[in-house]
């Protein structure tokens, strides 16, 4: 099998590339020696079955960040058969000074022009045929995006892989490369740009986006936006998946496991199916939450909020950059983890990283979603929405604030602003259909054992009454009960509590198997059994309390300190608790 | 003579000096910024907050502590 490895600058549009050519097929790879996650696909290109991997964006192949280690150590311990640079074409006379540093090497190599048709409205055009004769490497001007030049670009690399052999790339001229000279003379071949350009629409939507006091509501107004969308569009899909699971328990399941003996049916039915059907009704939800943040994350907007914020997070010793990621985290902790890779220090690093867990991620989203929508009445739901994401960004100014002088920092801060883009719909579903793979990955790891463990723990030792204080589940609930009890959270409550920490998702599905019920009639109990002082109390605490599992293995792998790892847990933790004690005792006050 | 971090919003210069640390100024060359290169401050961030730069079809922000290395040699016709 043949190796390509695909290679370019943040913004130039490698992911759309590889995401056109892959499709749905692209997976997370392992290699030896490289800690990272990469995505790679394998696909038939002419006549070679080739595995492609997309490197993480970078500037600079001397460059100093995680990223560009990544990237270096990858091509210098894995054989490439082709590396793929991608260079976009409305900023080629600038990312063209990765290709000169790529072809030290000494890889075979295919240089793709991307995003073609924006740089002709922009008036700059490339001249593929020059750049060849001045360098003697492959060019194709291409249109990721909509697929244009797409074809004759696999034609060509498919071409190629037959005379390349497989190499590891060289990195010994790599620092003595001439740049700035070479860079002038390929841009005078190869780039015909007008000397003005006019002015882009960017620049019409940039008055409003990043005015002082308009950029601020603008970002509040599309967030808000996100969040009652989720609301509306979604509630009809998740009663849609809510009836087609009622129909297949009560038509399906219940007759078909009639003859297993009583113990065994309430495992598999009040157990694993309730617990899992109750998960799986959010599942539309979350997608529809994550086409939406594909939007606003593939239009361009967010280095904006970016600019909008730098001000304020640089007052709190972190930049621009770690509110996006904190941002991003509304999607799911993990990846936004790993975005701060890109930041050089280690202090503006790990400062980030104590904050991005307190963003709320979309599994939390599910849980306040589900609680919402049973205790709150219809109109005051999405502001108790809303008001917990302002917790959650305020959770993280705080932290940041207090600990910003134990991590100090002084990282130069220089990001890209690209130009506004459409998202295409083809990239908007892709988005969507890895995150239903995801959710279905994590419920088969941690859901199914979860609510399966929930299930005994309730009805463990033989005899007891489900979840009652002689269950396992109710010993562990007393024990914890002086802790818990100052901010209304009950013992049933607890057990769901214990389990959030494997992963947020179980628990929806946890309550499920305590209540021994499901859906809507959870819903019901729900109200009944909490008040809204005590339900918003456990929101709070759901909100801030340890990270699940999967981030908490993401804090320890990128940070590789145990130290800081329990400190990202215990300071979490202390703030839930003052939190929704201050939350509960107020608002008991006022009679809620 | 001006560093970037003064120029008047709006009006091209020429980049003439970086006085940044190599690694910065290794990022800045990817990012397009290079003496004899034009640039403009589109828009400075509210709050003493970042600038909004133009390098040709590239737009960048940059904290004005940064913008301070940066020395520029401003058009003497505006634009």
């Amino acid at each position: 099998m043949k190796r390509i490895a695909l290679l370019g600058m943040p913004n130039c549009g490698k992911s759309s590339l590889f995401n056109r050519v892959t499709g749905a097929s692209a997976r997370i790879g392992n290699w030896p020696g490289i800690t990272v996650d990469l995505m790679r696909a394998r696909l038939l290109i002419g006549a070679h079955m080739v595995e492609m991997v997309d490197l993480p964006g970078i500037y600079d192949l001397n460059g100093y960040t995680d990223d560009e280690h990544v990237v270096r150590d990858f091509l210098g311990s894995q054989p490439v058969d082709l590396l793929v640079l991608v260079v976009n074409a409305a900023q080629a006379e600038r990312q063209l000074r990765l290709f000169l540093q790529a072809r030290t090497l000494g890889l075979p190599m295919v240089v793709l022009f991307n995003m073609a048709d924006e740089a002709r409205r922009l008036g700059i055009g490339i001249d593929t045929a020059a750049f060849t004769a001045h360098t003697g490497i492959a060019a194709h001007r291409i249109s990721a995006k909509f697929g244009d030049g797409v074809p004759a670009a696999l034609a060509r690399i498919g071409h190629q892989l037959g005379d390349a052999d497989a190499g590891m790339a060289r990195f010994d001229t790599l620092a003595d490369a001439d740049l700035e000279h070479p860079l002038d003379q390929l841009a005078h071949h190869a780039i015909h740009a007008p000397p003005t350009l006019s002015v882009q629409h960017s620049d019409r939507i940039d008055r409003v986006a990043l005015h002082p006091l308009l950029g601020p509501l603008v970002f509040i107004a599309a967030m808000a936006l996100v969040f009652n969308a989720v609301f509306l569009l979604g509630a009809p899909l998740q009663e849609g998946i809510g009836s087609v699971f009622d129909f297949l328990h009560s038509a399906v399941l219940t007759p078909l496991l009639a003859p297993l003996p009583d113990w065994a049916r309430g495992f598999l039915i009040e157990g694993v199916y309730n617990g899992v059907s109750t998960v799986a009704t959010f599942v539309p939800l979350i997608v529809l939450f994550f086409f939406l943040m594909a939007l606003v994350e593939d239009s361009g907007y967010l280095s904006r909020a970016a600019f909008l914020m730098d001000a304020l997070m640089s007052r709190l010793g972190l930049d621009g950059r770690s509110f996006v990621m904190l941002v991003m985290g509304f999607g799911c902790n993990v990846p936004a983890l790993m975005g701060t890779r890109i930041m050089r220090a280690r202090p503006l690093r790990l400062l980030s990283m104590l904050i991005i867990p307190l963003s709320l991620c979309s599994a939390r989203l599910q849980v306040f979603l589900f609680i919402g929508a049973a205790v709150f009445p219809a109109k005051w739901a999405p502001w108790a929405l809303l008001s917990l994401y302002l917790f959650s960004i305020a959770a993280a100014v705080l932290t940041a604030w207090l600990f910003r002088k134990r991590f100090a920092s002084r990282e130069p801060f220089a990001l890209e602003l690209p130009p506004y883009r459409l998202p295409t719909a083809r990239h908007v579903l892709l988005r969507g259909w890895h995150e239903v793979r995801h959710f279905v990955h994590r419920a088969s790891r941690f859901i199914i054992a979860g609510v399966a463990l929930v299930w005994l723990l309730t009805h463990l030792p033989v005899g007891v009454d489900a979840a009652g204080t002689a269950s396992w589940a109710g010993q562990i609930g007393s024990w914890l009960e002086p802790l818990l009890s100052p901010i209304g959270i009950d013992v049933q409550l607890t057990l769901a509590l214990l389990f959030g920490f494997v992963a947020k998702e179980v628990m929806i599905g946890a309550m499920a198997v305590i209540f021994g019920q499901e859906g809507s009639a959870l819903g019901d109990t729900l109200a009944q059994h909490l008040s809204l002082a005590q339900a918003y109390s456990f929101m709070l605490f759901t909100l801030l309390y340890t990270p699940c599992l999967s981030t908490l293995a993401t804090l320890h792998s990128e940070s590789r300190s145990l130290r800081f790892t329990a400190l990202a847990v215990v300071w979490p933790l202390a703030l839930a608790w003052g939190t929704a004690w201050i939350a509960y005792q107020g608002l008991r006050l006022v009679g809620g | 003579m001006c560093a970037l971090s003064e120029l008047e919003t709006g009006r091209d210069a020429q980049v003439v000096g970086l006085r940044a640390d190599h690694d910065f100024a290794q990022r800045l060359h990817a990012l397009g910024v290079r003496i004899g290169r034009t640039v403009r401050i589109v828009r400075r961030g509210a709050l003493n907050g970042p600038l909004q730069l133009r390098i040709g079809t590239t737009d960048i922000m940059l904290r004005r502590t940064e913008a301070a290395l940066i020395d520029t040699h401003p058009a003497t016709v505006g634009v």
